[in-house]
Formats: structure tokens, sequence, C-alpha cells
């Protein structure tokens, strides 16, 4: 009776998981296995499994391209720029927002740091094409006005990069203080208290007591955004950047975009594609193990 | 409360001037191009607009309107973002219910997670995945934008989490009462789950709303591009676009291409900017309570 009613249980469950699966199968799974063609001479008729086997042809080919490297090192140098400051900057703010006392400014200060978040790369570029523009654009009006000479910010290789570090961490600074101000809620108000008859000032306070109570959370997010290395953000490069700033902003995923879909190379595109698949697997499965170690962090 | 000192007090002036700036950043962007849409072309082009409308019109929002394009994206956005929605939002119920069972009650548990979690760990890329969706003769209809990225692991994950914090007995009292699966879930999960339900709701929505890549890859008439892509594919270059703006001066007279795009940039901004004061409501609870583990 047990052994039926448990089967009878467990029925429901496997039959709820059965559309998701499918679908995870058809738009994941087979897609995953859509990788050989990176060692094909890939014919679209012929499908992923029957077009002819050429081996590590298309990696020879790829690391021999012009643009390979350069993209590679564009990735890891915005990525890395990227990660140091959505985590630097966040940490700052959340502290700051903490000192603030009064809940309608603190609440206020949030409401309007959290929406560029919810706006998309496209509308965003569009603003940021609009405000950061050498002729007539907001930004340069006012370099002007302080006796500088306009930057072309999105067309000049010196500032291409700076561009993108600084808008991405502009989109994202304020939802990333989300996590920080929920951990700093959660420290033991005892231990102010205790501190505060000890002498403390509240510099010492936040030195001793809230950056240590929020090291751990730090730890986490910072070995989770190791598996980010290579994510350079193809939605806000692929809206921003221009064939001028190629040298500078091209990245290993609109390189993908431009071989693969621009040019139809699709074996020679699916080749870079897999390169940084592979890299980023294992830097995102080193990244959870090392947070499974440190932080005691599990994905599920 | 202990008095407080001098450097004490200059330090909160600071950090008040400091924030109220910082939020000014924020959201200054968006109010300046909202004024250049509503002004003339000739005070964009000098940069005379700050944050007010100089000459104010609304022709370039007409302009806009007079382009039968952008309503049809328009509802083309509207239909995947409602179907879309319903559907995620089934399927992460009815994925992340199994999935949050202890895996001593449903033993299988641990190997379908790590099925989903895997997809996110490694994808075939992009040329595979769009070969894939083409197998499937979806192209071109609202399905491609719909199927393809209705399960989101990502929000199984933090609703499964959200219901592993739920007490045990509400589900054993619901199973003992003679209650199936399917109507423990419905009946008494997701009634008290409203808050992480909303932020998933409203992040799906968003998220429907702004995706404009899969539009590019999957929609092969421009006509059936949604709102987003549409946006996309008019703001790609700006270059042709300025060089379009002076061949043509008939057309920069009334509105420039500028306040034209601007008009748009924030016709498709604004239904967020409606749902926003909604969305912050909700979604730091809900984020926070769905990152409870135990």
């Amino acid at each position: 009776m047990r052994v039926l009613n448990s089967f009878k249980r467990d029925y429901t469950l496997h039959l709820m998981l059965v559309p998701a699966l499918l679908l995870v199968l058809i738009f994941s799974y087979y897609p995953m296995f859509g990788f050989v063609i990176a060692f094909e001479k890939f014919v679209a008729h012929k499908g992923f499994f029957h077009s002819q086997w050429i081996g590590f042809d298309n990696f020879r080919y790829i690391f021999k391209m012009p643009d390979f490297w350069p993209a590679f090192r564009n990735t890891a140098i915005i990525a890395i720029l990227k990660i140091v400051g959505n985590l630097i900057v966040p940490i700052v703010i959340a502290l700051l927002l903490n000192e603030v006392r009064q809940t309608f400014i603190k609440r206020g200060v949030q409401i309007l740091v959290y929406l560029p978040h919810f706006l998309s790369w496209v509308i965003l570029a569009g603003i940021l094409k609009d405000i950061l523009s050498p002729s007539g654009g907001i930004v340069n009006e006012l370099i002007s006005a302080l006796g500088f000479k306009p930057i072309f910010f999105l067309g000049d290789n010196h500032w291409f990069r700076f561009t993108l570090i600084a808008s991405d961490v502009w989109k994202e600074f304020g939802f990333n203080t989300i996590v920080y101000t929920a951990a700093l809620t959660s420290i033991n108000p005892s231990l102010y208290e205790a501190a505060v008859v000890d002498g403390a000032s509240r510099w010492k306070q936040t030195l001793y007591i809230t950056l240590p109570g929020i090291v751990p959370i730090i730890i986490l997010l910072a070995t989770i955004s190791l598996g980010n290395v290579l994510n350079a953000g193809f939605d806000q490069v692929f809206n921003l950047y221009s064939p001028v700033t190629y040298s500078t902003g091209d990245i290993l995923d609109t390189l993908v975009y431009r071989v693969g879909i621009v040019s139809a190379q699709y074996s020679v595109s699916t080749a870079i594609g897999l390169f940084k698949s592979i890299i980023s697997f294992v830097l995102i499965c080193a990244s959870y193990g090392l947070a499974y170690r440190l932080a005691n962090y599990r994905i599920f | 409360m202990i008095k407080s000192s001098l450097s004490r007090r200059t330090f909160l002036v600071c950090n008040l001037v400091f924030l109220t700036g910082l939020s000014l950043l924020c959201v200054l962007p968006i109010l300046n191009v909202l004024a250049v849409s509503f002004s003339s072309a000739g005070a964009a082009a000098a940069g005379e607009v700050r944050f007010w409308p100089v000459d104010f019109n609304v022709k370039a929002y007409e302009v806009v309107m007079k382009e039968g394009k952008f309503f049809g994206a328009l509802g083309m956005s509207a239909e995947r973002l409602l179907l879309g929605t319903l559907i995620n939002m089934v399927l992460c119920v009815l994925t992340a219910y199994p999935l949050s069972k202890d895996s001593r009650r449903f033993p299988l548990r641990t190997a379908y997670a790590w099925i989903f979690v895997f997809t996110i760990l490694f994808n075939g890329g992009l040329i595979p995945w769009y070969l894939a969706v083409k197998q499937t003769h979806l192209l071109d209809t609202v399905w491609a934008l719909i199927l393809p990225g209705a399960v989101n692991v990502f929000n199984i994950i933090l609703m499964l989490n959200f219901f592993r914090g739920l007490p045990k007995e509400l589900e054993e009292s619901s199973l003992i009462d003679g209650a199936g699966h399917l109507k423990t879930l419905f009946l008494i999960f997701l009634p008290i789950s409203l808050p992480s339900l909303a932020t998933v709701t409203l992040f799906t929505m968003v998220g429907h709303w702004n995706s404009w890549f899969d539009g590019l890859m999957l929609m092969k008439s421009p006509e059936r591009y949604p709102l987003a892509t549409y946006l996309q594919s008019i703001e790609i270059d700006l270059s042709t676009l300025r060089q379009l703006n002076l061949t043509d001066p008939d057309t920069a007279r009334v509105v420039s291409n500028r306040t034209g795009r601007a008009a748009q940039i924030f016709m498709t901004a604004l239904p967020i900017l409606i749902v926003y004061p909604f969305l912050q409501k909700y979604f730091v609870s809900g984020l926070v309570m769905g990152s409870v583990k135990e």
C-alpha cells in the first residue's frame, strides 16, 4: 500500500516536470549537440550530424583570424573591469545608504537608482547615443561649457571601453546594492550598541562591525562573478559599437554574431562560440565549486 | 541618541548631497531624452535642451504614430508579453514545485534539477540554437519569441527556494486531507507565495518587453518585429541616420531624426516606467525571500 501510494505521489510530480523537460530538450539540449558543426564543413541541408567532418580545421582557422585575439582580449578586459566596478561601487553606495536615517530619503534614492536596471540596452543605448553625441548631446555641451574639447565617447577608441564599463556600472549599481542592503539589515544591532558603549566612533563601527558583517556575501558574489570573465555584455556592446570602435570594443559574442549571421560562416562562428563556451563552463564550475567551499553556497 | 559631533553632521550632509546627486544621475539622462522628444528639431540640434522641452511640440510623436510599423510592433510585443508571461509562469510553478521536494521523498529530484541547471552552465552557441529553432518551423511566428525561452531556470530556482522555505506541515496536512500534488500547489502553495509570484511575474513581463535579440534572429519579416527589436533596428546605425538627416532638409525642419528617435525611445520605455512603481514595491522583498535557504 505504501509503495503504491508513493508511486502515485511521484507520478504526478514526474508529470508536472514533463512540459519543461520537453522544452529544455528541444531548445537547450538539441542545440547543445549542435556544437559538432564546429568540427564540420557544415552544409545546412545535411543537418548537424551528416556534414563533412574536418576535425580541428575551423579552430586552426579562427586562431589565425585577425579579429579573434583582439576580440578575446577586449572581452576579458571589459568583463573583468565590469566585474570589479559592479562589485565595489554597490558596496560603497550600500554603506553610504546605510548611514541615512530618514526613511523617505532612503526610499527615494533607492527608487531612482534601481530604475536603469529595468530598461533594456536598446533603450539605454538610444539614450546614451543621444546624450553622449559630440554634436548637441547634453554631456558634451557640459564638457564644452567647462572649457574642454568635446569627447566622442562612442566613436573614440581611447574612450569606448571606459564608456562601456561606466555605463554598465551606472545601469546596475543600484540594483546590485539590494543584496548588500539586505545583508546590512541582518547584522545584529546589539553589536553596535556594545561598540557605542566601548566608545567606538561611527567610522570604527563601520570598519569593525558593518564591513566584516558583509564580507561573506562579498566573497560569495566575487567568487560567482568569476564565471562571467568572458561575458562582456553582448546586448550593450552590440547596440553601442560601430566599425570605428571594433579595435577596442569588439567582443567574442559580437564576433560570433558577425561571422555567423552577417557572413553566414556557420561552422567558424560556432567554433568561436564553442571556444568561449568551454572556457566559461570551466570558469563557472570552478566558481561554484569555490563558492561551495568558501561560503557553503549551493545553487538549489 | 547621543549628540552628534560636527564631523559627523558634516559627513551626513555630504552623504545626502552625494546620494541625491547619484539618484539624479540615474534619471536625468532619461529626462533629457524626454525633453528632446518634445522639443523642436532646431533647439535639439543646437544643444539648447536640458531637462525641459524647448519650443514644446508633439510633432515627433505624431510622426512616429503615423508610421504604421510602430503599432504593428506594439501589437507583437503585447501578444508575446501576455502569452509568454502566462506560459512562463505556469511552467515556472509546475517545475519549481516537484524540484522543491526533499530528495528522500522524491529521489529523482536532484537528477532532474541538474538537467535544468546544466542548461545555464553550457550552451551550444548562437548558430546551433538558431538552426534548432529553425527546424521547429516556428520562425516568424509569435511562438518563436515564447517557446525557446519559456523555461527560465533562474526564475525556477528562485521559486523553488521560496517553496522550500514554506513549512513542511502545510504540504503534509494537505496531502493527508486527500488533496493531490496539483491541488496542493494551486490551492495551498500559490496563495501564500503571492509576493514571490508577483516578483517573478513582473520580472518575466519586463524580460519579454525588453528582449529584442530573439526578434532580430527569429523574425524573418521586419513587419513582425516586436517593439524592442523595431527600436533596435532603427537606431542601430547612428551615422546613416545622420546622413539621412543632412540630405533631407524637408524632414529636418519639422522633426529631426534625433527628436523622432527620442520619442520612440521614450514610448518604448513608457510601459516599464508605468509598471516600475509596482515592480519595485515587490522585487526587493520577493528577491530576498527567494534567496532564503534552509
